[in-house]
Formats: C-alpha cells, structure tokens, sequence
C-alpha cells in the first residue's frame, strides 16, 4: 500500500513541464490557478506601520545617544533606519506578493518575496474565523481576516481586504467550513 | 438538594456502574479531605513549628518552653476562649467542606459529561461525549490509600478538562468504561449475565480478582438486534461509592476487608488482565526503565558539571562552589527517582475503547485515548541509546496542550523495535502490513547513503542539501503511506514522524534566501501543538511542490473518509457524521 510520490501522475504534471524549461529555483505553485490580491492600499498600512516603528527606535536610540553620550545607541539606530527605508521601498511588491485562494476544499495562501511560503488549510478544520482592524486600516476601510485552526501554527491571516470583501469571504468560509466540517 | 432538571434519557444500554442514568451524582465522601489534603499539611506544619518545644518536652520531660502560644494563653486565663475557637473554626470548616461536597455534583447522559461546582461563585462545565480526546484514571499516593482515585475527561483546547476527584476505585473504573461507551458512539447493548453484575457489585466490597473483565466485550459487538433485551438489568445497580460493605458484617470484619482490599488494591496490576488481548500489551523491564533515565542528556550534563566542579575545586582550592552545587546535586537525586518511580510498571495497551497506557508506581494514573485522538506521532532515538537499541514514542494529542508537560506525552518512554511495532500497530490501526512495516524500520533506520542500492521508499533531500545540513541530509526523507505521512530526519536523534493525514490542520512549504541559491525549500505538516513537531527542513523544490499538492488532497481525503470521533459506529454512520 505505498504509495511512493514519483509514482503518481496527477500533481507532478505541472511540475514535470517546469523542469523541461529551466532549473527551478525559486518556490512557486505552477499549476495553481488565479491569485486573489488584497487591496494595494494595505501598503499605506504597512508603511506607516514600519514608519512608526522606525521612528520610535530611531527616536529613543537618539536620546539615548545624545543626552546619556551612548554612542552604540547611534550605530543601533541607523541601521534601523537603513533596514526601515529598505522595507519602505519592497513594501509595495511585499503587498503584491500576498495572495489567497479559495479552493474546492482548501484555503490556499502565499505570502513573501525573500522568504516565501505557500500554506493550505482544509475548510473542514476551521474553528473560528477572527476579523481584525487596526487605526489606519480602519480609517482606509480594510480589515483582516484570521483563519484559525487547532493547531497554533497553522493559522492563516489574510491581511489588507476591503471591509465588505473581508465581510463576505468571512461568511464564505464559515459556509465552507460548515458544509466540511470534520472532527478535530 | 433539589433538582429541578429533568433527568436526560440515557441510552437504554446495561452499564457497568449507575452513574451514567443522566441524574445528578455526588463525589466520593473523602473529596473535601484529598482536595484540601495540602491545606491540612501545612496547618498541620504550622502547629508542629509553633509547639515544637512542647512536643520535644513531651518525649524528655523537661519543662522549659515558656513563651510558646499555648503557654501564653494558659497564662492569660483564656483557655475556654481558646478552644471555643478552635471549635468554632473547625466547625466551620467542617460545614464548608460538607456543604462543597454535598454542591459538588456530576452526571453523565447519553451524549454529555457536566459537573456542578462552587459554594458562592457556581459554576457549570459541560463536555460532549463525542469530543472526548482522552479519559485519564489516576490515583494518587494518598488517595489510593483511601481507595479513591480521579477521573480527568479531556476535551481539546485550553484547560479543557472535566475532573472528577474523587470516586471510589471500583466506580471509577466502571465510570470510565462506560463514558468511553457512550462516546464510541455504540448505540447497542451488551447483555450482562448476572454472574458477572453480581461480581461487579461485590467488588466493590474488596476483592479485585473478582472483577469481571467484561470490558473486552464491551461495546464491540454492534448488533442493534440485542437492544430489546437491555432494558430489563437497568433497575441493577452497585450500591454505593466507595468501599462500603455489601453484606452485613461485624465491626471488626470490615474493618480487615478494608484493610485487605486497600492492600490488593495497592498490589493490583494497573491493567486489568483481561480487558486487553495480552499480545497487544508491551511492558517495560524496570531495568531498560532505569538505564534509559540513567542514560539522558541529564546525566551528561550533570557528569559535566561534576567535572568542572572536580576541577575547579582543585584549581581554585575554594570549597565554597561545593556548598553552593550539593543542593542541586541532592535535588537531581530526587528527580531521577521520581521519573523513575512515576515510570515503573509502565504498560500499554489496545482495548476496543482506544489505546490504554498506565504508569506510576506509588501514584498511578492510565490514560485511554480513543482511537483518532493521535495527532502526531514520533519514534525517536537519543544517540545514548543507540547502542542498547531503544527507542521513545511520543505523540501529540488535542487536550495536552492544556496541561503543559502532561506525563503522557511519552507513550512509550523507552522500548526496543519490536516493542515500537507493537505500539505503532495500536497508536495507528492498520498501518501493519508487510509493506508498513518496511517503510517504518527504513524510517528508523535507513538513510540514503546507507541503503544505496536497496530501495529506499523515502523521498530524500538531494546531495547539496548537504550545504544546510551537512550531517543529516541523507536521512531527512519523507514518504506517503496511504492516511499517514512520514518524516525521516536527524542523526544524532534519530527520529520518524508520523502524521495521520486525517489529523493534520495544514500544510505550508517555505523558502528563504539561502534555500532559494540551492534550490530547496522545507515544509511544515501543522498538527495541535505538542511535543511533536512535524517539519522538513530540506527537500528539493520541486519535492516540496508534489509534498504540497499531496499533503493538501490528503488530508482533506482522509478527512472525509474519517469516523473516528463514534468510533464504534462504523457500520451505520449517523447522518451528518460525515459531510
């Protein structure tokens, strides 16, 4: 009753006509179908997120160096800077690279450019769907979606949808995973 | 106490104990004496602390404790007050402890578990019988003394525990056969005869051999045919909790029945004999038990700090280090000799109700896990024990989480392989082909260099793999088998992951930078949170895209073809089970 991967035809056709044309080296799921985005004004909340935050450290790091005469404090603070003006210009193709699907029994999602990952939760082991907003989310009219499971890890937050989206995929999930659902 | 609930119908089946007609019930007398059993310790301490001097006078006859509390209140004239509120006190605890016994009440009906607790602040827990992930008996030094043990229904999630401390022995042995009864979803009956019941009811009285091993039959038969019958014996039901004497004797008869059943129950097996098939159990040797705990990190790291302790106490010739290291040397006595009498008399084994495992030497406590509450298993071996050949299985289970380091989470602490075959037949049903079996000891053992020209039924990470895990490329593997995934990986611990697809809550691959430059990527099967980690560190891109692909129609396949949670209801699935 083994059944060894190689063996099998159906999933490793996509894959088969991907090595004839290249050496692969980069993580992509060939054979999946379209990518929902989510919204492109979730960078905003992303930048001001990474804004805040640079300006914080930045800020204490600054009085740390000036007022108590820290000099380690400054080295800390610029490459802060550095690594916050860096993320401030990928931020825009990280947003881009967030996807979801909803597929026939299984949520699918990706997230990442540097380190990608690909997750995919069955319908059936949803236990609650969480809808978050934070205050620029919320003043842009986005909010997010948390799909969580039994496992602590496995929960898939689906960030940057428009509230009436993040509304309806919810109760589509809920539907989805109503009609799936299984045992723990 | 009035009830104004209306008793809930209970299944018309013959159990084994009449807790199970959904009225509410109370706990074992002694409850209030076990739970507060610290408390009473430590006032008991502080007396001892306050009045030592008078207690060493009363042995030497000196008079010399002028100035202790009962001296000054002897002084004082207030003797009468004194004991007025000693007796007041005790009064009041006594009425608290009785009125939190007679509030604290359970019942159990066809389909849940609940149990009503609290003097001011009530509160109400109520469980699903379907959604049961364990049922733990323990009993612990003090309350096997009384002949009381605690029952522990698990349910997943964050302190998910429905307790029952205490019940009498006898009852709550009956108790949980009868919770995993009714959770396996088996509607049917199995008809007693009066022998057996009557051998049921006079346990209780003391002797152990004569309890029936009627659970092996239990609830396996599911012929619906047979209900008619099972209503007549429900009027039948053991008397009372606890060891109270069935037939009316002497004073001083009950008293040795007492003492002599306390002591079989002290000496008796944790596993009754004949409720498993004696093929299905595997026991550990007290020796292998010892020198596996003798043979961990542990003792390295304690050999460790000894040596650096010789050396520098002959290098720095200061004996202080010494005094400061002896307490957590003396400690580290005690904690090799609680793991090891917590692990003595290990045994595991396959009942119809799910996979059985006890332990504990002056503590016991057994655990039965119905079948499809694994989430993950591990089979891993310490380099240390390589030599000797042993292994542990570990698994994750859904109401672990709660409990943090729960006891159990080390089914089988250590065994030999065949000892591990054993297990993994009863931990997933089954898997035990030929083929399985192949698979299984190649997980354990094999690697990719090593079986070079046998064929190796793992997918294995590629030769330059070898830049991110230069020792342990060539045996991290992974495998399908049908509804379980494998992992093969690690070398100095040599472990094999099993996951049953119908279990696993997601899957994710992922790729980082350096991956990306070798063309690698790792995967993540998600299962509940556990000792049990189930990752793939390397594997070749397009590995982890089928990997993917396969894990994700997996697990949503196996989960449809799942029924486990009535586990006994093969046959005749409820509508809506499976959907």
């Amino acid at each position: 009753m083994k059944d060894h991967p190689e063996a099998t035809t159906e999933p490793a056709e996509g894959i088969d006509t991907a090595k004839t044309t290249e050496p692969v080296k980069r993580l992509d799921l060939v054979d999946a179908g379209q990518w929902k985005r989510v919204s492109p004004k979730y960078v905003v909340v992303e930048i001001v997120g990474t804004i805040v935050n640079a300006v914080v450290i930045c800020g204490g790091a600054a009085l740390l160096w000036l007022l108590l005469d820290q000099t380690w404090a400054m080295w800390v603070g610029i490459v802060v800077l550095v690594f916050s003006l860096i993320n401030l210009v990928l931020e825009p193709r990280r947003v881009r690279a967030i996807g979801y699907q909803l597929r026939r029994d299984d949520l699918l999602f990706r997230r990442g450019i540097l380190f990608q990952r690909f997750v995919a939760v069955p319908y059936g082991r949803m236990q609650l769907i969480d809808m978050n907003r934070g205050p620029v989310a919320r003043w842009l009219g986005l909010a997010d979606l948390k799909f969580v499971t039994a496992a602590a890890t496995a929960a898939v937050s689906i960030p940057g949808l428009a509230e009436t989206d993040a509304e309806s995929l919810r109760d589509q999930l809920v539907e989805l995973a109503e009609s799936r659902r299984a045992g723990l | 106490m009035s009830e104004p609930e209306a008793p809930v119908p209970s299944p018309a089946s013959v159990m084994r104990t009449h807790l199970t007609d959904g009225q509410w019930h109370h706990l074992h007398p002694v409850t209030p004496l076990l739970r507060g059993g610290i408390f009473m310790v430590a006032v008991i301490g502080f007396l001892i602390a306050n009045l030592r001097e008078r207690l060493i006078e009363l042995f030497t006859g000196e008079d010399h404790y002028s100035g202790d509390p009962i001296d000054a209140i002897y002084q004082s004239g207030a003797t009468g007050w004194a004991l007025l509120i000693i007796a007041g006190v005790l009064l009041v605890l006594i009425v608290v402890f009785y009125l939190s016994w007679r509030m604290h009440t359970f019942r159990v009906s066809g389909e849940v578990v609940e149990v009503r607790s609290g003097l001011v602040f009530r509160s109400n827990r109520k469980a699903r019988l379907d959604r049961v992930q364990g049922v733990n008996l323990s009993r612990p030094l003090i309350a096997r003394l009384f002949g009381a043990a605690r029952l522990d229904i698990t349910v997943a999630g964050q302190d998910g525990n429905v307790k029952l401390d205490y019940l009498g022995s006898k009852l709550a042995d009956g108790l949980r056969r009868d919770i995993l009864h009714l959770a396996s979803g088996a509607r049917h009956v199995e008809l007693p005869d009066d022998g057996r019941l009557a051998a049921y009811e006079n346990a209780s009285t003391g002797s152990f051999e004569a309890e029936p091993g009627a659970g092996a039959t239990t609830s396996i038969a599911r012929d619906s045919a047979e209900a008619p019958n099972a209503e007549a014996p429900n009027a039948v039901a053991p008397p009372l909790m606890g060891p109270a004497p069935g037939t009316p004797t002497t004073e001083h008869s009950a008293l040795v029945g007492f003492a002599t059943s306390r002591f079989k129950d002290l000496r008796a097996p944790e596993l009754d004999p004949d409720f498993a098939p004696p093929e299905s159990v595997v026991r550990i040797p007290p020796g292998r038990l010892v020198g596996s705990i003798l043979l961990s990190g542990f003792t390295v790291f304690l050999l460790l700090a000894a040596l650096g302790l010789t050396i520098s106490v002959i290098a720095g010739s200061s004996g202080w280090v010494l005094v400061a290291v002896l307490p957590g040397l003396i400690g580290s006595v005690g904690y090799y000799f609680s793991r090891i009498t917590k692990s003595l008399r290990f045994s595991i084994a396959g009942t119809p109700d799910g996979v059985r495992v006890g332990f504990g030497l002056l503590s016991t406590s057994s655990q039965t896990l119905p079948p499809g509450r694994i989430h993950a298993i591990s089979v891993s071996q310490p380099i240390l024990w390589r030599r000797c050949g042993w292994w542990q299985i570990t698994i994750n289970t859904a109401g672990q989480a709660a409990s943090g380091s729960s006891p159990l989470a080390a089914i089988l602490p250590v065994g030999t392989l065949a000892d591990v075959a054993k297990v993994l037949q009863l931990v997933l049903p089954g898997f035990d082909t030929d083929d399985h079996r192949r698979l299984i000891e190649n997980g354990l053992l094999g690697g990719l260099k090593k079986n070079a020209g046998i064929a190796d039924f793992f997918s294995n990470a590629p030769v330059r793999a070898k830049w991110l895990r230069p020792f342990s490329w060539w045996r991290t593997g992974w495998a399908v088998s049908g509804p379980v995934a494998l992992i093969r990986r690690g070398v100095l611990s040599r472990d094999l992951i099993l996951v049953p697809l119908a279990r696993m809550q997601g899957v994710r691959i992922s790729q980082g930078p350096l991956q990306r430059h070798l063309s690698l990527a790792s995967a993540d099967l998600h299962t509940v949170t556990g000792a049990v980690t189930a990752s793939l560190s390397v594997l070749d891109v397009d590995e982890a895209l089928v990997l993917f692909e396969w894990m994700a129609t997996g697990a949503v396949r196996s989960a449809r073809a799942d029924t486990t949670h009535h586990w006994s209801q093969i046959e005749t699935p409820a509508p809506g089970v499976v959907q």
